[in-house]
């Protein structure tokens, strides 16, 4: 074009850039981004380790009258970290009594102004200490570090504190009853939340004044026997929380004993299954949270970009070891093929590798039996002929890692539709209505959680009221907090933890019309 | 000429008929314009005009929980060692260093153009910026300091910062500084006309400065904080680059919400979208409020992980700061040396 200064006085000096400007920079520029991010681990000096962990029996660390000792090992390196006790039958018994003996003696009389005290002292002691409880849930359970320091550190500590201001106000929660605890209660929880799981277990159950026998996983128990450094700490009396580690059968004594009044479990629904089955007849109370295979939903109108966001953390949060995780991404046909592109590209870019590190995302599967499972559940995926997408990224030669897997054509008949991965798997399937979402999303045996992706609030509501599932999500996934009720729907259990509704399962209503 | 986006989709260019007529004509097409910007809100609403202007264009909502909690994430991504000296570098490297003051003097802008040249007189490694920024009536000054060397001159234009003068007075305004030796010109959205939804109007007056700007880039200042929502951002991102931005940009730095990060994403995020839907690729420059090294790499993070580190040069993403300069050197001197240099080592 021709030059539109050309009458113009011009102040342009000899030599200055003429017309021809160099269309593009040349530069020689450093590679910055996700693939050149330099290693940032986080520091495990705070961590201190004993070889050898007892049990918390009583208000002290005791051997185990079985005698057995089990390794613990860092998924993402698979060396040892310490050897803990396997509690028997006798250990359990031991437990209940010292929990009976501190219920009766105490405890069920300490006012609740006083259990307060010990609950707010505790959440201080867990945020005083959050750096070293979030090295050591990273270390024992391959989560990423920012996972742990992020959120199970702080949301084990808001329980805490949740719960702690219930304690004296139980009365007010229930209007017309008068609350009072239960007495011993079992609990036991699962690996892939450690201490947040042992937080909404205790928190609720010490508010109502009840005493507890906990029962960590098999293959996390570090954080939870960390956690009677934090009791001792807090001067919470002994006897009013027990801590026995061990493995399957323990976990089978502490629900069969006699003595326990309540008990709660998180975890599979085939042992969810089992323990009810145990429990049957018995008089004692249960709640479980069990499995999940929770529909994510995305309409046509949604913020597409932050629903790609919401679907990776749905799925892959925790490298999908989650009850609640949004494993199977329904999406309206009209839209499928944009949200499955954006989706792709950012898989590319998650960092897999050294759960340390303060920049990875996905982290080490939690066991080589977890592992084993996911394997062989996409080996089927990929059989039954549904479309396999992982990004190429680089897996860390020891420890246990599984990539960041989508599945596209999935039919609601495949297994990896139906069961439970508890991996880093999803399953995309597409709808064209509302009502065929919502007969997708509940045609499943489970019922913990579902997500509504839509800009439009009065779908949001009329998807919600439909959705056979404890928690719905909308516009968000995978979001918890302590003032939330937490809980399933048929095969996902009954019971919520969590809120008003999460001290329930812990109280004896007298004179109430429930 | 503006560039047209290549791929299947044509850019609407029936309003901006300038083609290679001078800068005289301007005023008569100025009223061509608005008569068929009011023949377009008349046929399909004032709010309807947009989807028509964007011909199919994404232009997805945007839900600020989350997208605030996504930029909340990047922003804590661990740079340390190798990756900060690479970050440090590329600020350096694609920051527009700018004076835009009442002020400004030619010796302040000749010592401006010194220092991005070589802003760190004991370290011929640190390598130039990107550009020096200044007002119309100092580019004669910059362009001549600058002449044959790799920065570049830019310069705002179109009655800035609020960019409500009257059209033929900012085009000229535009064409005068490129005729002065500016390469880039800094532009602002006219959001009166955007915000009461005289789409057909801001549209036309970005793609007529673009005509104006002729061979210099054009970046389109958006001034996300007037424009009240995530959802706005992201259509006036879209309306900017449908109509021939080069780049789209944050801020003007005159108003109290310069950039964030937030809004870095969800420009980002434009970008990708338009990338996708029109082929051609936009720039992203923040503006604004930048003031330190952790800061300049917050942004960087945002980008590469968002647009892909092929976004990370010069000619598709700049950081507009004035301070910005004299803490990246204090990072890199640290970073290179060990333990933090005296606070005036520093070049002013």
């Amino acid at each position: 074009m021709s030059d539109p200064g050309d009458n113009l006085p011009t102040s342009r000096p000899e030599g200055a850039p003429a017309a021809e400007v160099p269309e593009r920079i040349a530069a020689d520029l450093p590679d910055f981004g996700p693939d050149s991010y330099a290693p940032a681990p986080e520091g495990t000096d705070l961590v201190w380790l004993a070889d050898e962990y007892g049990l918390f029996i009583g208000g002290e660390m005791v051997p185990s009258r079985s005698e057995q000792l089990a390794p613990t090992v860092n998924p993402a390196t698979g060396e040892t970290l310490a050897t803990f006790s396997v509690g028997g039958v006798e250990d359990v018994d031991r437990a209940v009594l010292a929990a009976r003996e501190a219920y009766e003696a105490h405890w069920r009389d300490t006012p609740g102004s006083v259990r307060a005290r010990y609950l707010y002292r505790i959440a201080r002691l867990l945020q005083e200490r959050s750096r070293e409880f979030a090295v050591l849930e990273t270390l024992d359970g391959g989560k990423p570090i920012k996972e742990s320091r992020d959120v199970d550190i702080p949301l084990a500590a808001a329980h805490f504190f949740h719960h702690a201001g219930w304690a004296d106000k139980l009365d007010y929660a229930f209007a017309g009853a008068t609350a009072g605890p239960l007495g011993v209660v079992g609990q036991v929880i699962p690996w892939n939340f450690p201490l947040l799981m042992a937080a909404w277990k205790l928190a609720p159950a010490l508010a109502a004044g009840n005493t507890v026998v906990l029962k960590p996983a098999e293959t996390t128990p570090l954080t939870a026997l960390l956690l009677t450094e934090v009791l001792r700490d807090a001067d919470l009396p002994p006897g009013v929380v027990n801590i026995v580690t061990g493995d399957g059968s323990t976990g089978a004594a502490t629900v069969a004993h006699q003595g326990v009044d309540k008990v709660a479990f998180t975890g599979s629904t085939a042992v969810g299954k089992e323990i009810q089955r145990t429990l049957a007849g018995s008089g004692r109370r249960l709640t479980l949270e069990l499995g999940g295979k929770a529909a994510n939903i995305i309409f046509e109108d949604a913020a597409l970009d932050q629903v790609t966001e919401g679907i990776v953390n749905g799925i892959y949060f925790n490298q999908g070891q989650v009850c609640c995780a949004g494993s199977r991404l329904l999406v309206q046909e009209s839209v499928a093929d944009v949200v499955i592109s954006k989706l792709r590209r950012r898989m590319d870019s998650l960092l897999v590798g050294d759960p340390l590190d303060k920049n990875t995302d996905i982290g080490a599967i939690n066991s080589a039996a977890q592992l084993r499972r996911i394997s062989e559940l996409v080996e089927s995926g990929v059989q039954q002929g549904a479309e396999l997408y992982q990004p190429s990224c680089a897996l860390p030669e020891q420890g246990w890692f599984f990539p960041p897997t989508l599945f596209c054509d999935v039919s609601p008949s495949h297994r990896i539709a139906r069961e439970e991965i508890f991996g880093p798997v999803l399953s995309v399937l597409t709808f064209r209505t509302s009502e065929e979402a919502v007969e997708k999303a509940n045609n499943t045996p489970y019922g913990l959680s579902a997500g509504i992706w839509t800009e439009k609030g009065s779908r949001i509501l009329w998807m919600a009221e439909r959705m056979q599932a404890g928690v719905v999500w909308a516009n968000t996934f995978n979001r918890f907090d302590p003032a939330s009720p937490f809980g399933g729907y048929r095969e996902s259990g009954f019971g919520r933890e969590g809120g008003r509704q999460g001290l329930l399962p812990y109280l004896e209503l007298q004179g109430s019309v429930r | 000429m503006a560039a047209k986006p290549a791929g299947r989709r044509h850019r609407p260019v029936s309003t901006v008929g300038f083609g290679t007529a001078g800068s005289r004509v301007w005023h008569v097409n100025t009223v061509a314009t608005r008569a068929a910007s009011l023949e377009v809100s008349e046929r399909t609403g004032e709010h309807g005009a947009l989807p028509e202007l964007l011909m199919g264009l994404p232009i997805t909502p945007t839900d600020a929980v989350g997208l605030t909690e996504r930029a909340g994430a990047l922003a804590k991504r661990s740079i340390k060692t190798a990756a900060k000296g690479a970050a440090l570098t590329l600020a350096v490297r694609c920051m527009d260093l700018t004076t835009l003051e009442g002020a400004d003097t030619e010796g302040r802008v000749l010592s401006l153009c010194a220092k991005a040249l070589r802003s760190e007189p004991t370290d011929p490694a640190v390598p130039p910026v990107a550009a020096v920024c200044v007002y119309p009536e100092l580019v004669g000054v910059a362009a001549g300091a600058l002449a044959g060397t790799p920065v570049r001159v830019a310069s705002v234009a179109g009655s800035f910062p609020a960019g409500l003068g009257p059209l033929g007075v900012r085009l000229t305004e535009i064409s005068d500084a490129v005729a002065a030796g500016a390469d880039e010109i800094d532009i602002v959205l006219n959001r009166s006309a955007f915000l009461a939804g005289r789409y057909r109007q801001a549209f036309d007056e970005v793609a007529a400065s673009k005509e104006a700007a002729g061979r210099a880039h054009l970046k389109v200042i958006l001034e996300t904080g007037e424009l009240g929502s995530y959802d706005a951002v992201r259509k006036a991102s879209m309306l900017a680059m449908a109509a021939g931005a080069d780049f789209i940009k944050t801020s003007t730095g005159k108003i109290g919400t310069s950039a964030t990060l937030p809004v870095a994403l969800c420009m980002a995020e434009a970008i990708r979208d338009f990338a996708e839907a029109a082929g051609r690729d936009v720039g992203l420059k923040v503006a604004g409020g930048i003031r330190t090294a952790k800061q300049s790499w917050q942004y960087l993070v945002v980008i590469a992980e968002t647009l892909g580190p092929r976004w990370l040069h010069p000619d598709l993403f700049r950081i507009g700061a004035s301070s910005l300069l004299n803490d990246v050197l204090l990072q890199l001197d640290r970073l290179n040396n060990g333990g933090y240099p005296r606070p005036d080592k520093t070049v002013v």
